[in-house]
């Protein structure tokens, strides 16, 4: 891999060839219960220096999927299918040897929890220089020294003495900042943050968001954002997949997904946040029921038992595709028409949710 | 760390005072007891027990003879009952006996734990785990003096592979002490062995699931540096404790059966030997010596648990 960030990606916008290809991507785990399908078929692409988004509620596979591209899903019960291309190398069957090799340094990832991914008996600058070391030939000072900078670089205050302290010297924010100076220890060209702010409290969130679309347009990483957080995606996100129970129900940019969803799906969830800029609502809406078993799917589109505008058609699988025209790239996995979408999503005038199953295709 | 290390001297002191008190007046009160009676030999007459009795100072009140026997101990003048050797000398000549089996024996057992309880662990619910499960539960259910025994008989005894019991100094020939230890190491360790690396192989099956050990994995280190430094280092701090804790009290007369069986003669057996014939100078002696060497063991292996994780703060 190349050492230096590449200037030329610096604060650009998506273009040309995608850095990441996924495509019809299945993770099945046989346990107990029977065969479950985590993932089914889930294809995208992600350009170099990108923000994607990947949204869904627990379970829906989003964490799989994201976790499946460092190979690290892998285990005996664990069954793959489909392809990831990364650079030249195919992630989803690739040799651990090779898989190595892209881990931590072509494709680093930022997981949920920070105060339980750092090892509690090293030292956190250990931990930096460790990974460096892995990928890099560099003697041990200058080692440290790039692990100063980077945890500098997150902000991370007096990092030159902080380096020789251990995690649980470190609130939880700080920890998270650890956590992305190691994943941007050897400048990989695809950070993957699964659920990065979900344990940390709202300021914090905020700031560790902002730091890594910084760090975005300072390194031109390519970013995979995991989160079940709609909030979260829409101050850094460039474009946003949905995930539902296994599958991308619709995808597009973050400015389609939020004034043109087409999904019921995608509506319920836009729905369900709070907003500071309407009238305050009694209870905040939810989408009822639950999202179905993994290992009990229902037949034809998953989000069927619980959306409203159910009907005949929906008992086959609706495809993934663009259904709009002038948005090649906005796609989505629903049998209504667009004009029946943009007529059923408006509960009341200009507000996008997912009416009250009483009323529906009442609206 | 000072007021670490006083504390801990505090400690013992506090410790050994009591042991010796205990040791002292259990032996006083056990039917039978009476030292004068069994010091007079064979049909005694009244007369003469009445003369070891005065000449001993058994007739003086418990709490006098007890300070009296407290100041033997510290001026190294105890004398035993019935062989009428200095207790100080014989517990210094069994001492290098009682350590080369413990140290060898603790350095056997944490090595092939190890090994058998890494092992065990990757190949967690195969045929390999499961053997070694078997082999572990067989391990730990042999008594040591039954297992040495058969060593004895038959490695020693009956193939005379092996030297049949005895211990040779190490600064007179390094080669023969090892070779005289090899079956009293094996048997003590057996036990300790079967012990230590169930627990190592839960710990280790417990760490691999956590958190930390996915971010090494996905650092790109190779499996072998993820278990290592990641997965070995974190399981082995309990373990790190038994060990300490362990070692202090087979030294401390936990090996009493492995120095009998194969008569070697370190504090153990004459702590046994002593106890068989209510000898009270050697049994305190000795009871006094187990208890300096565990207290210690224990505060080092304090030390130890701090170093390996450092969110134990020593205090």
């Amino acid at each position: 891999m190349s050492a230096d960030p590449d200037p030329a990606a610096t604060g650009a916008p998506p273009s040309g060839e995608p850095l990441l290809t996924v495509e019809d991507l299945k993770v099945s785990f046989a346990t107990e219960e029977g065969v479950v399908q985590a993932v089914e078929a889930v294809s995208f692409e992600l350009a170099p220096g990108e923000i994607l988004a990947v949204v869904g509620e627990s379970g829906s596979g989003k964490s799989v999927t994201a976790m499946t591209l460092m190979g690290l899903t892998r285990s005996p019960n664990a069954d793959f299918e489909g392809t990831a291309h990364y650079k030249g190398t195919e992630l989803v069957h690739a040799s651990e040897d090779q898989l190595r090799r892209v881990r931590g340094a072509e494709i680093a990832m930022i997981f949920q929890d920070p105060m339980t991914s750092l090892n509690p008996v090293h030292k956190i600058g250990r931990q930096i220089v460790e990974q460096i070391q892995e990928h890099e030939a560099l003697p041990d000072q200058q080692a440290r020294e790039r692990a100063v900078e980077l945890l500098d670089r997150v902000g991370i205050p007096r990092a030159r003495e902080r380096i020789d302290n251990y995690p649980f010297e470190f609130s939880g924010g700080m920890r998270q900042r650890v956590m992305i100076a190691l994943a941007l220890s050897c400048n990989p060209s695809v950070l993957i943050a699964d659920e990065p702010t979900t344990a940390l409290d709202v300021t914090i969130q905020a700031q560790i968001l902002q730091r890594m679309r910084e760090l975005r347009d300072e390194t031109g990483a390519a970013i995979i954002l995991v989160t079940h957080d709609l909030g979260v995606v829409a101050d850094i996100a460039d474009r946003i997949a949905v995930m539902y129970s296994g599958r991308i129900v619709e995808q597009g940019t973050l400015d389609e997904i939020f004034y043109d969803p087409q999904h019921p799906y995608t509506w319920g969830l836009l729905g369900s946040i709070a907003r500071v800029d309407r009238p305050r609502p009694e209870r905040l809406p939810a989408i009822a029921g639950l999202p179905p078993s993994l290992a009990d799917r229902p037949q034809g589109c998953h989000f069927r038992p619980r959306c409203p505008h159910e009907f005949g058609k929906c008992s086959e699988v609706p495809p993934l595709e663009a259904r709009l025209d002038g948005a090649p790239a906005h796609l989505d996995r629903c049998w209504l028409t667009p004009d029946e979408k943009r007529e059923r999503r408006e509960v009341r005038p200009g507000e996008i949710g997912l009416e009250a199953k009483s009323e529906a295709g009442a609206a | 760390m000072g007021r670490f290390i006083i504390r801990r001297l505090l400690q013992m002191v506090f410790v050994m005072w009591a042991v010796s008190v205990l040791t002292f007046f259990i032996f006083n009160v056990i039917p039978n007891g009476d030292p004068a009676v069994r010091m007079a030999g064979k049909n005694p007459t009244e007369t003469q027990i009445e003369a070891i009795r005065k000449e001993w100072g058994f007739d003086d009140n418990l709490i006098v003879q007890y300070v009296t026997m407290m100041k033997k101990v510290f001026t190294g003048d105890l004398v035993s009952y019935f062989t009428q050797l200095p207790v100080g000398e014989e517990i210094i000549k069994g001492l290098p006996r009682t350590l080369s089996l413990a140290i060898g024996a603790a350095i056997l057992w944490m090595f092939v734990a190890i090994c058998f309880g890494l092992y065990s662990a990757m190949r967690a619910g195969k045929f390999a785990d499961r053997f070694l499960t078997i082999v572990a539960l067989i391990g730990i259910s042999l008594p040591v003096f039954w297992i040495g025994a058969l060593m004895n008989y038959y490695l020693g005894y009956k193939a005379g592979i092996f030297p049949n019991g005895g211990y040779v100094e190490l600064t007179k020939d390094p080669v023969d002490w090892a070779y005289h230890l090899i079956l009293p190491w094996t048997a003590l360790a057996i036990l300790f062995i079967g012990f230590y690396s169930r627990v190592l192989r839960s710990n280790i099956l417990d760490t691999i699931n956590e958190d930390y050990v996915r971010t090494a994995r996905a650092k790109g280190l190779s499996e072998r540096q993820v278990m290592v430094r990641h997965v070995l280092r974190n399981s082995m701090i309990p373990i790190v404790t038994l060990w300490g804790l362990d070692f202090g009290a087979v030294v401390g007369g936990g090996a009493i059966l492995t120095e009998t069986v194969f008569d070697l003669q370190g504090v153990g057996q004459y702590a046994a030997e002593a106890v068989g014939q209510l000898d009270v100078p050697p049994v305190l002696a000795t009871t006094l010596f187990a208890a300096f060497f565990i207290v210690p063991l224990n505060a080092i292996v304090d030390i130890v648990y701090a170093y390996l994780d450092p969110r134990i703060r020593l205090q």
